[in-house]
C-alpha cells in the first residue's frame, strides 16, 4: 500500500482530534470561569463576588484563548467546514462574540469602577448568554446544516430549533456547575459549603440535559439511531451512558462529602463523556450530515507546516498553562479581590 | 430599502477591526515600556521604576482586555462575514493565524498573569521576565498578523488550483515582498503611540504638581524615545512607499491623487478628488514635489489612477484624506519630540508650562495616526481584498444583509459603550495618580488587610 496514502487518510483524524483537544479545553477552562459569571447573582455579597473573581482572575485570558485556537484550528485545517460553520451560526456566533466581549473587559472594569451592581449585572449576563449562544451552535451542528456547491444554503434562522435550546440550558447548566464546583476547590468554609449545595442542584439538572438530548437524537436522526442503537455498536458504546452514570453516583456522594478536588474533576469527567458521546454521534462528520472531515480537509500536504509547529508548540503552550495554574494554587482567601 | 450585504459587511469589519487597532497598539507599546521599567528596576533596584511599573502594567491590563475580547470578534469575522475569502486563501493565512495564536496569545495572557497577580509569591526574576515575555509575546503578535495583512496587499510563495490558494513557499509567504517595511512601520507606531501617551502623562501631572519624581523621569524617557523615533517613522514609511509604489502603484496614485501618469504629479496639500472630472478641485499644490517624493526625480513619471479602469481603483477621499492627516500628525511628532528634547537640553523642559499643556492635550495623536495609516492601507488595496487573487465584493458570506445589518449595529453600540467605560476607566487609573505606599499587593490569595484603591 502506498505510505503516502495512508498519511493522507491519516491527516485529516489527526487535526480533528486536535481541534476536538483545543475545544474540549476550551469548553472545560472557558466553562468554569463562565460558570463563576452565572453564579453571580446567587452569590451573598459583593465581598464574595470579589473572591470568586479572584479565584479566575489569571486564567480566564488564557482559558479564553483555546477558542480562538479552535475557530483557528478549524480554519487551518477544515477551510471549508470553517467557511460553513460560521455563516451558518452567524447569528449566535456573533452574540456571544459580544456577550464575551462584556464579560472579559469587566474583569479589569469592576475592580476600577464604584458602581459594583451594574458590572455584577454584566458579568452574569455576558457569561450567560455567551454560554446559552454556544448551546445553541452545538445543538444546531449536530441537527445538521444545509449545503448546496460547497457554501451554506440555510437561511438565518435554521439553527433556533427547541433541541437547540435545550442544548444552550444545558450548557449553561453545565458551566454552572464547572463554576460551582471550581468554587468548592478553590474556596473554603460558608462559601464552599453554599457552592456544594449549588452544585448538587445543578448535577441534577445537567444529568437531566444529558439525559434528554440522549434520548432526543436518536429518535430524530436516524443515522444517530443506527450509531448507538445496532448491534455490535450497542455492546461496545454502552460503556458510555453506564460509566456516566458512575461518575455521576459517585460525584453526588463527593459532593455530600464536601471532598475539595473530586467534585470538579468528577464535573470535567462528565464533560468529557458528553464530549465523547457528540462525537461518537458525530464521527466521520465535521458538518452534519454531509461533509467529512476527509472532505472538509485542506489538502494534506500543505498542513504539515502547520502540524509540526502544533506538535512542537502545544506541549510548551500546555507546559506554562500548567505552571500559571500551579502558581496560582491553593484556596482564596476572605478578603482577596482581583486587583 | 435595498441594503448591499457587502457593503455591510465592510463597514463591519471595518469598524471593528478600527477599534481593535487602537489597543494592540497602544499595548505593545507599554508592554516594551514596562518590560524596559522592569528590567531596570530589576537591575538598579530603584523604587521609582518599580512604582511606575506597576502604575503603567494597571493601564496596560485594561487596554490588553479590551484588546482581547475585539481580537476575538475579528477572528470570527473572518469566517462569519468573509467565508469566501477564507474558503480561498484559507491554506495560507490560516496557519499564520494559528501560529500567531500558539505562540503570541497564550504566551502573552499567561505571563500577563504573573505580572498582575504575582506579587509577593514569585521571585523579582520571573516578575521581569514575565514582563520581557508579555512584551515578546506582543511583538509577536504584530510579527504574525502583519504578516498575514502584508500577504494580502503582495501575495507571494503561493500557486491557485481550482481558484483555491496553496502554499507553496512558506518562507515566501511569511516574509512577502511589503512584510518587513510594514511590520517596522506599524511596530515603529506603536512605540511613538505610547511615547505621547506618557508624555501626556508626565505632563499632566507636572502641571499638577503631583508625582513631580515619576513625572520627570516619564518625560525624559518618553521625549528622549520619541526624538528618534518620530523621524525614523518617516524614513521608514518613505521605504514603505518606495515598497508599495512597485507592488500597488494605484495605491500610492490615490494617496497622491494623482490622475495622469504621464506627467509629473505635484504634492498636494490640499484638495478634493473628483472622479467624474478625474482631477483634483479647490487644489493648494507644489509642483513637482511628489514626483520628487515618490521616484526621487523632480520630472519622475509613476502611474496615475488613469491607468487603471475606474473598476480597479480604491475609494480616493479614504486614502487620500487618510494620508495626509497620517503625515500630519508625523510631522507634529517629530515638531513636538524635537522641541521637547531642545527644551530638555537647555533646562526648561518641566517648566515651559505652554509646551507641557501642549502635549498633555495631544496624547491622542498616535491613535489617529495609526487609524488613518490603516485607512490609507486597507482602502488603497481595494476592490482587492487579496491583491490580483481575490476581490473584496467576491469575498463576502452568504449571510442575509438584514444580519448583517443588526449586527452592524449591535457592534456599534456595544464598543461605544464599552470602550468610553474604557477610555473613562484608564482616565481614572491616571487621576488616581502612582501609588506611593509600598508596592500595592495584586495577588488575590492574601489575608485580609490587602490595601484597596481608594478614589
Amino acid at each position: 500500500m502506498n505510505p503516502d496514502m495512508d498519511i493522507t487518510a491519516l491527516l485529516p483524524l489527526i487535526w480533528a482530534t486536535l481541534i476536538g483537544v483545543a475545544v474540549a479545553f476550551y469548553v472545560i477552562l472557558d466553562g468554569f470561569d463562565l460558570g463563576i459569571g452565572m453564579l453571580f447573582p446567587f452569590a451573598k455579597d459583593d465581598a464574595e463576588r470579589d473572591r470568586m473573581l479572584a479565584s479566575v482572575a489569571p486564567y480566564w485570558d488564557g482559558n479564553e484563548t483555546w477558542l480562538v485556537l479552535g475557530g483557528g484550528g478549524l480554519l487551518v485545517a477544515f477551510p471549508r467546514a470553517y467557511s460553513i460553520i460560521m455563516p451558518a451560526f452567524y447569528l449566535p456566533l456573533m452574540i456571544m462574540l459580544l456577550a464575551l466581549v462584556f464579560r472579559g473587559v469587566t474583569f479589569e472594569f469592576r475592580s476600577i469602577a464604584q458602581r459594583k451592581p451594574l458590572w455584577n449585572a454584566v458579568f452574569a449576563g455576558g457569561s450567560t448568554l455567551a454560554a446559552l449562544c454556544q448551546g445553541f451552535v452545538l445543538g444546531g451542528l449536530v441537527q445538521g446544516v444545509k449545503i448546496e456547491n460547497g457554501a451554506y444554503a440555510g437561511g438565518p434562522f435554521d439553527w433556533a430549533t427547541p433541541f437547540a435550546l435545550l442544548c444552550g440550558l444545558g450548557v449553561v447548566a453545565g458551566y454552572t456547575l464547572l463554576g460551582a464546583t471550581w468554587l468548592m476547590l478553590k474556596t473554603d468554609g460558608d462559601m464552599a459549603a453554599r457552592a456544594a449545595a449549588k452544585a448538587k442542584v445543578l448535577l441534577v439538572a445537567v444529568l437531566v440535559f444529558m439525559a434528554a438530548v440522549s434520548i432526543y437524537t436518536p429518535l430524530t436522526i436516524p443515522r444517530i439511531a443506527q450509531r448507538w442503537l445496532t448491534m455490535p455498536n450497542l455492546i461496545y458504546l454502552a460503556p458510555v451512558p453506564i460509566v456516566t452514570a458512575l461518575v455521576a453516583f459517585a460525584q453526588w456522594r463527593w459532593i455530600e462529602a464536601r471532598r475539595e478536588a473530586a467534585p470538579f474533576l468528577a464535573t470535567v469527567a462528565l464533560f468529557l463523556l458528553g464530549y465523547l458521546g457528540l462525537v461518537i454521534s458525530t464521527f466521520p462528520f465535521i458538518v452534519p450530515p454531509t461533509l467529512t472531515i476527509h472532505d472538509a480537509a485542506a489538502a494534506p500536504s500543505r498542513q504539515m507546516f502547520m502540524l509540526i509547529g502544533t506538535l512542537v508548540l502545544l506541549p510548551i503552550v500546555l507546559g506554562y498553562t500548567a505552571l500559571t495554574y500551579w502558581l496560582f494554587r491553593g484556596k482564596v482567601r476572605e478578603g482577596a479581590a482581583y486587583h | 430599502m435595498h441594503l448591499d450585504p457587502v457593503l455591510l459587511a465592510r463597514l463591519q469589519f471595518a469598524f471593528t477591526v478600527s477599534f481593535h487597532i487602537i489597543f494592540p497598539t497602544f499595548t505593545i507599546g507599554i508592554a516594551i515600556y514596562l518590560a524596559t521599567l522592569e528590567v531596570l528596576w530589576g537591575w538598579t533596584g530603584v523604587e521609582r521604576y518599580k512604582r511606575l511599573a506597576a502604575f503603567w502594567t494597571k493601564i496596560f491590563a485594561v487596554s490588553f482586555a479590551m484588546g482581547v475580547v475585539s481580537g476575538l470578534v475579528l477572528s470570527y469575522q473572518f469566517g462569519t462575514n468573509w467565508s469566501r475569502f477564507s474558503a480561498t486563501v484559507g491554506n495560507v493565512v490560516g496557519p499564520l493565524i494559528g501560529y500567531e495564536v500558539l505562540t503570541a496569545f497564550f504566551l502573552e495572557a499567561s505571563f500577563l498573569s504573573v505580572l498582575l497577580f504575582g506579587g509577593e509569591r514569585v521571585p523579582r526574576w520571573l516578575h521581569v521576565f514575565s514582563g520581557v515575555m508579555v512584551a515578546f509575546g506582543t511583538t509577536l503578535s504584530a510579527f504574525w498578523i502583519l504578516s498575514a495583512n502584508s500577504w494580502m496587499q503582495t501575495p507571494a510563495g503561493y500557486t491557485m488550483e481550482d481558484g483555491v490558494a496553496y502554499p507553496a513557499d512558506w518562507w515566501a509567504i511569511i516574509f512577502n515582498p511589503s512584510f518587513p517595511y510594514r511590520l517596522a512601520h506599524m511596530l515603529n507606531a506603536s512605540l511613538l503611540t505610547g511615547g505621547f501617551v506618557g508624555i501626556a502623562v508626565g505632563a499632566r501631572y507636572l502641571l499638577a504638581n503631583r508625582h513631580t519624581e515619576e513625572a520627570r523621569t516619564m518625560l525624559r524617557m518618553a521625549v528622549g524615545l520619541t526624538a528618534i523615533l518620530a523621524p525614523l517613522q518617516l524614513v521608514i514609511g518613505d521605504l514603505h512607499a518606495e515598497n508599495t509604489l512597485k507592488y500597488q502603484p494605484t495605491k500610492i496614485a490615490a494617496m497622491e491623487a494623482h490622475w495622469d501618469g504621464s506627467k509629473p504629479a505635484p504634492f498636494e496639500l490640499f484638495a478634493w478628488p473628483d472622479e467624474n472630472t478625474q482631477s483634483n478641485l479647490y487644489s493648494i499644490s507644489i509642483p513637482h514635489i511628489a514626483s520628487l517624493l515618490v521616484t526621487r526625480q523632480w520630472d519622475g513619471l509613476f502611474p496615475g489612477l488613469q491607468d487603471v479602469p475606474p473598476l480597479d481603483r480604491p475609494p480616493l477621499p479614504n486614502v487620500f484624506f487618510g494620508f495626509r492627516i497620517m503625515v500630519a500628525i508625523g510631522l507634529y511628532m517629530i515638531a513636538a519630540a524635537w522641541f521637547g528634547a531642545w527644551l530638555w537640553w537647555r533646562g526648561r523642559l518641566f517648566e515651559t508650562r505652554w509646551y507641557l499643556n501642549l502635549v498633555a492635550q495631544t496624547w491622542w495623536v498616535g491613535f489617529v495616526a495609526v487609524i488613518a495609516g490603516w485607512v490609507v492601507t486597507e482602502s488603497g488595496r481595494q476592490p482587492w481584498i487579496v491583491e490580483g487573487i481575490l476581490r473584496t465584493a467576491d469575498a463576502v458570506s452568504p449571510v442575509p444583509a438584514a444580519s448583517i445589518a443588526t449586527t452592524l449595529i449591535l457592534f456599534i453600540l456595544v464598543y461605544g459603550v464599552v470602550f468610553s467605560f474604557g477610555i473613562y476607566f484608564i482616565n481614572r487609573l491616571i487621576a488616581r495618580g502612582i501609588q506611593e505606599m509600598q508596592l500595592p499587593e495584586r495577588t488575590p490569595h492574601l489575608a485580609a488587610g490587602h490595601p484597596t484603591f481608594e478614589t
